[in-house]
C-alpha cells in the first residue's frame, strides 16, 4: 500500500461504526507535507473520531490510513503512532495537573520511553535547553515553576501544544485548541500555529469560525462522517450545502 | 536531581530510632524497672512494622500509580508461606512425629515424601530469595495480563480480590501441601536462634526496622525518579501519556512487580515474629484493612502509609482486647471520618505548607476512591 505520492497524511474510504452509528463514512482526506489544514463540521460529523483512527485509539472498520508514503497507522497503537511523530492535542486541556509545567514539558521531550531508562533519567543540559526554548514558544517562561494544575484554561491549552511541540512530531492533531479561550488568547493560538506550520503539519479541528479565518488555510467540511466540501474559507462558506448543514444554523 | 533531604531521612532515621529504643527498653533495665519493655511490646511492635512494609508497597501502587488493589495482602501472605515453610523445614525432628523431613501435618496426612516445591526450603536464603521471587512472579503474570488488557479502576480492583479469594481457597485445601486451614505453625527457630529467646525476637524487630526504613528509600528513591513522574502522570491522565508515547501498562506492570516484593519482604518478617501462618492471611478483608490503613495515614505520600499501619494496628489492638464487639464499627467509622474529614490522611496535618508535591494526589480523586 502506498500514499498518494508526496503526502504526509491520507485517509482512504475510512469508516467507522458504533452499534449501528456510522461514525466515519468512507471517508478520505490527503494532507500534503507542511500543510496546515481545517476542518469543521457540526456535532457528530466525526472530526474526534477522525483524530481517533489517526492516533490509533480506534480502528477503522474498513479503510487505509497512510502516514508518509507507506506506514499504514491502523495496525499500530497510540504509543507506536506516537513515536512515529503524530502528536495529538485533546479537546479538553489535558495536561498533569499535579507536576510543575518544566516537568510537563520534560517528560514530553523526544527520547527513550522505556521505564528502566526513566528510573535512572537526570535532566540533561540539552533538555533543560530544549524546555527553556519551549517555555519562550508557549509563553510560560515565569511559569515554569508553578503547578501545571494552577495554570489558567488558555495557558494549560498552551502548555499542551508545548508538550506536542517537545515530541518533535512532524504532523499535529489539535482538537478545538481555543474552546474556551479569550478572544486576546484565540489571536495569540492562531499566530503560535503559524508559527508551528512552518515547520510542522497541522491538522486543526474547530468551531470558531474567526479563529478558522484567521489560521487562513484550506478547509475541510466534515458531515455525518464524510467530507461535505473542501477548498478555501469563502469558498466553502459560499457552498450551499455547506450553509445547509452547518453554517446556516 | 536527587536532593537527600529531611523528608527522605527523617522516616527511615525515626522508625530505626524506635526500635533501637524499644530494643534497649528491652535489654538494659532489669524486669521490674518502671522503664522496662516487655518482650511482647517489642514483638507487637515489629508485627505494626511489618505491616507498614505492606502498607508502604500498597500505597507505592495505589497513591502513585492509582491501582487500587484490594488484594494486596496475597503478595503479603505469600512472603509469610515463604518463609513459613522455611521454619517448619527448621523444627526437623523436633515435631510430634520426630520425623526430621516431614513437617508434622505431612505425616498426619500419611504423605510419606516431601514434595518438589518444599525442596530447598531448608535453606534460609533460599526461603529468603523465595518469599521475594514468589509474588513478585505473580504481580508479573497477573499484572501482564491485567495491564495488557487495559483493565482499570474498579475492574481491576474487583480482579485483584478475586485473587485474593482465590489463593485463600486454594491454601485451605490440605492437598496443597501447605497445612491447610490450619497453616503452618510450631516454629522452633529461625537461622538456629530460637524464636522463644528474647534475643532473637529484639533482634527481628531490629531487622524489620531496618528492612521498613531500605523499602522506604527504595521507594523514595522510585517516586522522585523520573519514573515516578510518569507513574503520577498515567495516575492522572493515562491516555495523555499514551498519546506522549509512553506505555503506561509498562509502567504499572514495574511499580506492581515492585510493590508485590516489598510486600512479600514483609511478609517474611512477620510470620517468624507471630508464629503462625495460615489462610486466613489472604482472607479480602486483611487487604481491605491495608487500605485503610493507608487511606488513614495519607495516600501518596510513603510516611503516610507507615504512621497508618502502625496507628490503626495499635488502636486493633487496644480495641480487640479492650472492646472486642467494638472494633469492626471503629474501622469502619475511621474509614468514613477520614474519607469526610481527612481526604488526603493524617501526615497533611502536619504538612508545613501545601507545597506543590510530586505526589499531591488531588482532594477529589481520594474522595472518590
Amino acid at each position: 500500500m502506498s500514499g498518494v505520492s508526496g503526502s504526509i497524511l491520507y485517509l482512504d474510504g475510512v469508516s467507522v461504526s458504533f452499534d449501528g452509528f456510522r461514525a466515519l463514512n468512507n471517508l478520505s482526506l490527503v494532507l500534503a507535507p507542511g500543510e496546515m489544514r481545517a476542518v469543521i463540521g457540526p456535532n457528530g460529523a466525526g472530526k474526534t473520531t477522525m483524530m481517533d483512527v489517526i492516533t490509533g485509539k480506534t480502528r477503522p472498520d474498513s479503510g487505509a490510513v497512510i502516514f508518509r508514503t507507506d506506514t499504514d497507522l491502523t495496525r499500530l497503537d497510540e504509543p507506536a503512532i506516537a513515536a512515529l511523530g503524530i502528536g495529538r492535542k485533546f479537546q479538553k486541556p489535558t495536561v498533569f495537573e499535579p507536576l510543575g509545567v518544566h516537568e510537563n514539558l520534560l517528560l514530553a521531550l523526544a527520547g527513550n520511553r522505556a521505564p528502566r531508562h526513566a528510573l535512572f533519567a537526570r535532566e540533561s543540559a540539552a533538555e533543560r535547553m530544549r524546555v527553556e526554548e519551549l517555555l519562550d514558544i508557549i509563553r510560560l517562561v515565569e511559569h515554569r515553576h508553578r503547578r501545571a494544575g494552577d495554570l489558567s484554561h488558555g495557558q494549560k491549552q498552551w502548555l499542551e501544544i508545548g508538550m506536542l511541540l517537545a515530541q518533535e512530531p512532524d504532523l499535529l492533531l489539535v482538537d478545538e485548541p481555543v474552546a474556551g479561550m479569550t478572544d486576546a488568547e484565540t489571536a495569540e493560538t492562531a499566530r503560535l500555529l503559524r508559527d508551528i506550520n512552518r515547520s510542522k503539519s497541522v491538522v486543526v479541528v474547530e468551531h470558531d469560525m474567526d479563529f478558522v479565518r484567521a489560521l487562513d488555510v484550506k478547509v475541510t467540511v466534515l458531515h455525518e462522517g464524510s467530507v461535505l466540501a473542501e477548498g478555501s474559507i469563502d469558498h466553502v462558506s459560499n457552498d450551499p450545502r455547506v450553509v445547509e448543514v452547518y453554517l446556516g444554523r | 536531581m536527587m536532593r537527600v533531604s529531611f523528608a527522605t531521612l527523617a522516616p527511615p532515621a525515626l522508625v530505626l530510632g524506635c526500635a533501637v529504643l524499644l530494643v534497649l527498653g528491652n535489654v538494659v533495665p532489669a524486669a521490674s524497672s518502671p522503664f522496662h519493655v516487655p518482650i511482647f511490646a517489642v514483638s507487637l511492635t515489629g508485627k505494626y512494622l511489618a505491616y507498614a512494609i505492606l502498607a508502604l508497597a500498597l500505597d507505592l501502587v495505589w497513591g502513585y500509580v492509582g491501582i487500587l488493589s484490594l488484594g494486596h495482602a496475597a503478595f503479603f501472605a505469600l512472603g509469610s508461606y515463604a518463609m513459613g515453610m522455611y521454619l517448619m523445614r527448621e523444627i526437623g525432628r523436633r515435631g510430634v512425629y520426630g520425623n526430621a523431613t516431614l513437617p508434622d501435618f505431612m505425616v498426619f496426612l500419611n504423605w510419606t515424601k516431601l514434595p518438589w516445591y518444599w525442596y530447598g526450603f531448608d535453606h534460609f536464603a533460599f526461603a529468603t530469595l523465595m518469599a521475594l521471587v514468589v509474588p513478585g512472579l505473580l504481580a508479573l503474570v497477573f499484572g501482564f495480563l491485567a495491564f495488557r488488557s487495559r483493565v482499570s479502576g474498579v475492574y481491576l480492583s474487583i480482579i485483584t480480590q478475586a485473587l485474593t479469594f482465590a489463593l485463600l481457597l486454594a491454601f485451605f485445601r490440605n492437598n496443597m501441601g501447605f497445612g491447610g486451614n490450619n497453616g503452618l505453625t510450631d516454629f522452633k527457630d529461625i537461622a538456629g536462634f530460637p524464636l522463644q529467646a528474647d534475643s532473637t525476637r529484639n533482634g527481628l524487630l531490629l531487622a524489620t526496622a531496618l528492612a521498613l526504613a531500605l523499602a522506604f528509600l527504595l521507594a523514595r528513591f522510585v517516586v522522585l525518579s523520573r519514573l515516578g513522574k510518569i507513574l503520577i502522570a498515567v495516575r492522572d491522565a493515562e491516555s495523555r501519556t499514551r498519546f506522549l508515547g509512553y506505555r503506561p501498562e509498562s509502567y504499572k506492570l514495574f511499580v506492581f512487580v515492585l510493590s508485590a516484593v516489598i510486600a512479600g519482604i514483609g511478609g517474611a518478617l512477620y510470620v517468624p515474629q507471630v508464629g503462625i501462618i495460615n489462610p486466613s492471611e489472604f482472607s479480602p478483608a486483611n487487604s481491605i484493612e491495608a487500605v485503610i490503613w493507608v487511606a488513614v495515614g495519607g495516600r501518596g505520600t510513603l510516611t503516610g502509609a507507615i504512621i497508618g499501619a502502625v496507628l490503626v494496628n495499635l488502636g486493633k489492638t487496644y480495641f480487640t482486647s479492650a472492646l472486642p464487639d467494638f472494633w469492626l464499627y471503629a474501622l469502619g467509622g475511621l474509614f468514613i471520618l477520614t474519607t469526610l474529614f481527612l481526604p488526603r490522611g493524617l501526615v497533611r496535618l502536619f504538612e508545613a505548607k501545601p507545597v506543590a508535591a510530586l505526589s499531591e494526589v488531588p482532594a477529589t480523586k481520594a474522595r472518590a476512591a
